[in-house]
This record gives structure tokens, C-alpha cells and sequence, in this order.
């Protein structure tokens, strides 16, 4: 079945952010209307994609209220003003339970706000609800959450990717405009790919971590699932920027990210790194590549090819940096302050052991064990350290391509959507999945995923477009040039109700 | 590297983590494999290559000793799994 037709949205579930929020502000649409269709939706269609764990249907239909209040008085509204977003379930929601799809947080209800949910609220963004993950933000299909997987709207039968799974799949499915996730290894741009919309990890230190529940510090970010390259800079207009609270937040100034979206790729050069592009990906996925790279020399960039030699050690240096900072961020999870507490009749240190076993899922504790090793005396150097040399090392590849382009160009994804279970019995099959992914966040670097195209099985496919350090806006600009081109992101899956 | 169950149970004791039999079986064979193929960064000569902790260059960040609003008491202890009056409540620490 090809996939559907692009037709002109109407419905406030199809729009994106910007033509909604152009509709409320002209009293076209209520903000609670907007709203109230997302929940509507949600009844529908989330029997089968369960995208969301927990939905705050009160709270958002008065914050809806609240806009629709300000535009009838004539006041001025936020740039998302009534916008309906969803929140990846480990950002911080202020008297909302926040479960990073963890049993050991299942009641953890945050007494504050992270600053990028802080901040969506305050650009007038509706909040709907909390969206599933895999445990603590640690895999690449959702499988690994506590509360069971969420699935891809374009073929239920298949995982959305993860582990921002459940923001992707709210926004293919229409059950929200936008979404909030994190990206450690790929955790936005990978769902993004998996579920044909666009999703954007922006450098290291441009949004605050703040309120996002931490696993591995050096390497998480902030960043939004959207439906088009647009709402993409909008979202990251009002979440980027320093903050007292996150002293690894960037002190750099935030740029207006709409200004040169426009611009086109005249003049940009683009790199094409050979590594990407080696026997191993799905043919499908490299020729849809290939056609959106001539797609962009068409629209006047300059093409090039660079290397990225040390890619084929970024998923060996990523899987012992990860767990080894994630085994000291989870190590407050110890039953004491919160979070679920199981054997103190044994005394403190079988408390300690009986709450995290019983706590933590699979992948999680396999993940504790594999950084705990790493950091552990004896091994240190060998494992972490060398892991942090060959960081180093892929870090130097790309200020080596950066001197000669401006964007580096690839695959998001080696493989489309795959389906539920398909890979879930071999850790490291699930890990190589991430192949593309891993060596930005070792770099800090900002990338985008954009849809560049459908399998034959009618899966979405995933252009990743990699930038310099805080260059988001030439990013975007690439981007956007591509979009107006095409019209993969204007397709919406047709088998939901 | 070679993961024995000594090895396993060695971390897990360093990582507060509680072991079934079960557990164990699974970690020598699963990590195993992984670190098996983490091995591979050592195909790659690095003598001389500083670590990379951090992406950017990370600073220690100041701020002036002032007094700012903070949590309260009823809020720190909001999610406490078990609490006595204004304290955390827990297991006898010293025997």
C-alpha cells in the first residue's frame, strides 16, 4: 500500500504547530478546541499505539482556557501559544508523576518543573501528557519500558524506536502537535526516523538539562519531535539557553533559529562520509539517501566526500561511556529518598539490593553492570579510558570534516522500523542499531533527522543532517531546503482510525 | 575478557545490585559478548590521545553565596518512601 496521499490539513490533529498556533491567534480555532481534539484522538487511537503513559486532560484544557482568555482580551500570546504537546516521561512535570518507564519511579511525582518544560509552558505550549521511553531513556524500540512498548503508527505491529519512542509516535499519530525528547544516543533522531517526522538533538549544553532525570550527563540532550523542519526551530526557540540551574548549559548566545531557515543551500557544502554508506545498511534506506543528497545539489549545495574514520569504533567507545556515567547516575536510586523501597527488614544494605533489582529492568541493570566493571579498579583504564581516548578520536574526525563543510549528510537509521521482539533477545544487536547515531552525542555536535522517503513495505526513512557546534542554524536552513523540495513530511499514516 | 561468576558477583556487590541465580547466568554470558566486542578499541593505537571526559571544554561554574529559595521540608520529604516526623526513615545504620 503506498502511503497516503498528501492533502491540505485541517483537522487541529494534522496541523503543524505554527499554522495551528497562526489558527488560534486568528480565533479560527480555540486553543481549547485544539486541545480537546488531541484527547478525542487519543481515545481512538491509543488503544493501539500507547504512546502515552500518563495524560493530564484537566490541567491542559484550563491552560487552554487560559490562552483562549488572553487572545479574547487582546493580550499578546507565546510563540506556541496553544500548541498541544507531549513530554517524554523523564522530564521533570511539577505535581505530575514522572516514571522514566521505570518501576523504581512508578510514584515519583516531581515537586518541579525541568526549565525546558518551564519553558515550553511559558511560550504558551499546552501540555498534554507524558510520553513512553525505554527505561531511563536506555534502548532503541521502547521494549525496555516497565509498562510495555509503544508502537509505530505506521505499522502497529512494529516498534517506534526509542527511546524517545513515545513522542514519535504521539506526533505521526496525531495525538500530539509536538513533543519534547532526549537524545544520549540517538533517542530523538532514531524515533524520528522510525515514525517519518523530524527530530532534532541540539548541541550539547544549548538546552538545560535541568529536571531531565540523568543518565549520562556528557552526553543527554533535550530536544524536539515535530512534524516539519519549522515547528522544529520554533520548539528549539523556546527551550534553548543558559540557565543558573544547569551549569553545563552553554553560555552561548541563542540565535533566532527562523531568521535564515529559508535561505536554501546555495553555496553550502555537503559532506558525504564514505562510513555511513557501507554494505551493512538496508539498500532501501542508502537509495533514498542518495536521491535526497542529489535532491540538495540540485537546490545549488556543493556536495563532497569527507571521512569519518573512526565511526566503526563510535558503538564500541558509546556502550562503555554510557553505562559507566549512567552507573554513577543511577546510583541514587537506593530506596532512601525516593522511589521504590523493598527489603529494609534485611537491614540497610539488603534494602539497597533488594530496591534496585526489583526496581530496575533488564537493560537498566545490565547497563549498571556493564559501567560499574568500567569504572571498577583494575579496568578503569583499559575500558574507560580507552573508551574516552577513542572519544577524542571521533571527535577529531569531525573538526577534520567541519574544516571543509559546513553539513555532513547520512543515513539516520541503518534499518526501518522492525518489529516487536525482532531484536529484543541479543543487547548487542539492539546497541549496533545505533551505528549512526552515537558519534554525535560523543562529539556534543547538533544533528536533525528529516523523512527523505518510504521503503516498499511503506516505512518511513530518515535523512540525518549533522552540524558544527552551535551551528543549529545552518542545520535547519539545510534541512528546510530539502523539505520545501519534498513532501515526505506532509504524509500521515493511514491505518489508524 | 573472560566474565566469571566471581567477576559478577564483584560488580554487582559494587553496584548495590541484588543477584538471582538466574541474573547471574544471564550477565556472564551477556557481558561477556559485550565486552568482547568493546575489545575492539584496542585494535586502535591511542598512545598519546588525551581522554575526552566532555565535549566541551567544562568549567567549574560560580555563583555568589546568597541565600536563594530552595525546597522545603514537606517538599524533600514529599516522595520519601518512608519518613519519622521531619527526617528519612531507614534501616538500623550501624549495628
Amino acid at each position: 500500500m503506498p502511503p497516503s496521499a498528501p492533502t491540505a490539513p485541517t483537522a487541529p490533529t494534522e496541523l503543524t504547530a505554527h499554522a495551528l498556533r497562526a489558527a488560534i491567534v486568528a480565533r479560527r480555532l480555540s486553543a481549547r478546541e485544539a486541545a480537546e481534539a488531541h484527547f478525542a484522538r487519543m481515545e481512538r487511537v491509543e488503544p493501539q499505539v500507547k504512546a502515552y503513559l500518563t495524560t493530564c486532560r484537566e490541567p491542559a484544557l484550563a491552560a487552554a482556557d487560559a490562552i483562549d482568555a488572553r487572545i479574547a482580551r487582546g493580550e499578546s500570546v507565546g510563540p506556541l501559544a496553544g500548541v498541544p504537546v507531549a513530554l517524554k516521561d523523564n522530564l521533570c512535570t511539577r505535581g505530575v508523576r514522572t516514571t522514566c518507564s521505570s518501576r523504581i519511579l512508578e510514584h515519583f511525582v516531581p515537586t518541579y518543573d525541568a526549565t525546558a518544560v518551564e519553558r515550553l509552558r511559558a511560550a504558551g505550549a499546552v501540555t498534554l501528557g507524558k510520553t513512553n521511553l525505554d527505561e531511563f531513556a536506555m534502548g532503541s524500540s521502547t521494549e525496555n519500558s516497565a509498562y510495555g512498548p509503544s508502537l509505530n503508527p505506521w505499522d502497529v505491529t512494529r516498534v517506534p524506536g526509542g527511546s524517545s519512542g513515545g513522542s514519535a509516535a504521539a506526533v505521526a499519530a496525531g495525538t500530539a502537535v509536538a513533543a519534547l525528547g532526549s537524545d544520549t544516543g540517538g533517542s530523538i533522531r532514531q524515533p524520528a526516523a522510525l515514525c517519518g517526522i523530524v527530530g532534532l538533538k541540539p548541541t550539547y549544553g544549548r538546552v538545560s538539562r535541568f529536571g531531565l532525570v540523568a543518565f549520562a550527563s556528557s552526553l543527554d540532550q533535550i530536544g524536539p519531535l515535530t512534524r516539519d523542519v519549522r515547528d522544529s526551530a520554533l520548539m528549539l526557540q523556546a527551550i534553548a539557553g543558559p540557565d543558573p540551574h544547569d551549569s553545563t548549559s552553554a553560555a552561548a548566545d541563542v540565535p533566532d533559529f527562523a531568521r535564515d531557515l529559508e535561505a536554501g543551500v546555495k553555496g553550502l557544502r555537503l559532506g558525504i562520509p564514505k562510513e555511513y554508506f557501507a554494505p551493512g545498511t538496508d539498500p532501501e534506506i542508502t537509495r533514498a539517501v542518495e536521491a535526497a543528497i542529489d535532491v540538495l545539489r540540485r537546490a545549488g549545495a556543493e556536495v563532497r566526500a569527507v571521512s569519518l574514520p573512526h565511526t566503526d569504533y563510535g558503538i564500541a567507545a558509546y556502550y562503555v561511556v554510557a553505562p559507566a556515567e549512567a552507573s554513577s547516575n543511577l546510583a541514587r536510586y537506593d530506596g532512601v529518598r525516593y522511589g521504590l523501597r523493598a527489603g529494609a527488614e534485611g537491614g540497610l544494605l539488603a534494602m539497597y539490593k533488594e530496591s534496585r533489582r526489583r526496581g530496575f529492568g533488564r537493560e537498566v541493570a545490565r547497563r549498571i553492570m556493564l559501567g560499574t566493571f568500567a569504572l571498577s579498579s583494575g579496568y578503569y583504564d583499559a575500558y574507560y579510558n580507552q573508551a574516552l581516548r577513542v572519544r577524542r578520536l571521533i571527535k577529531r574526525d569531525f573538526d577534520n570534516a567541519f574544516a571543509e563543510v559546513d553539513v555532513v549528510v547520512c543515513p539516520t537509521s541503518p534499518i526501518p522500523a522492525f518489529k516487536v521482539g525482532e531484536k529484543a533477545a541479543d543487547p548487542l544487536q539492539m546497541y549496533l542499531a545505533d551505528v549512526f547515531t552515537v558519534c554525535l552525542n560523543m562529539a556534543g555536535l547538533p544533528g536533525i533527522s528529516i523523512p527523505c522517503g518510504f521503503t516498499s513495505g511503506n516505512l518511513p526513512i530518515g535523512l540525518q543532517l549533522i552540524g558544527r557546534p552551535f551551528d543549529e542554524p545552518t542545520v535547519l536552513r539545510a534541512a528546510r531546503a530539502y523539505e520545501r523540495e519534498t513532501d515526505w513530511h506532509e504524509r500521515r499514516p493511514a491505518g489508524l482510525a | 575478557m573472560q566474565v566469571d561468576s566471581a567477576l559478577v558477583h564483584h560488580v554487582a556487590d559494587l553496584a548495590r545490585l541484588g543477584l538471582t541465580p538466574e541474573d547471574q547466568e544471564r550477565y556472564i554470558a551477556e557481558m561477556g559478548r559485550i565486552l568482547g566486542y568493546v575489545e575492539k578499541l584496542n585494535e586502535l593505537n591511542v598512545d598519546g590521545v588525551e581522554p575526552l571526559v566532555h565535549p566541551f571544554d567544562a568549567r567549574n561554574v560560580f555563583r555568589s553565596d546568597e541565600v536563594r529559595p530552595c525546597p522545603d521540608r514537606e517538599e524533600a520529604l514529599a516522595n520519601a518512601p518512608d519518613r519519622s516526623e521531619m527526617f528519612f526513615r531507614v534501616p538500623k545504620v550501624i549495628e
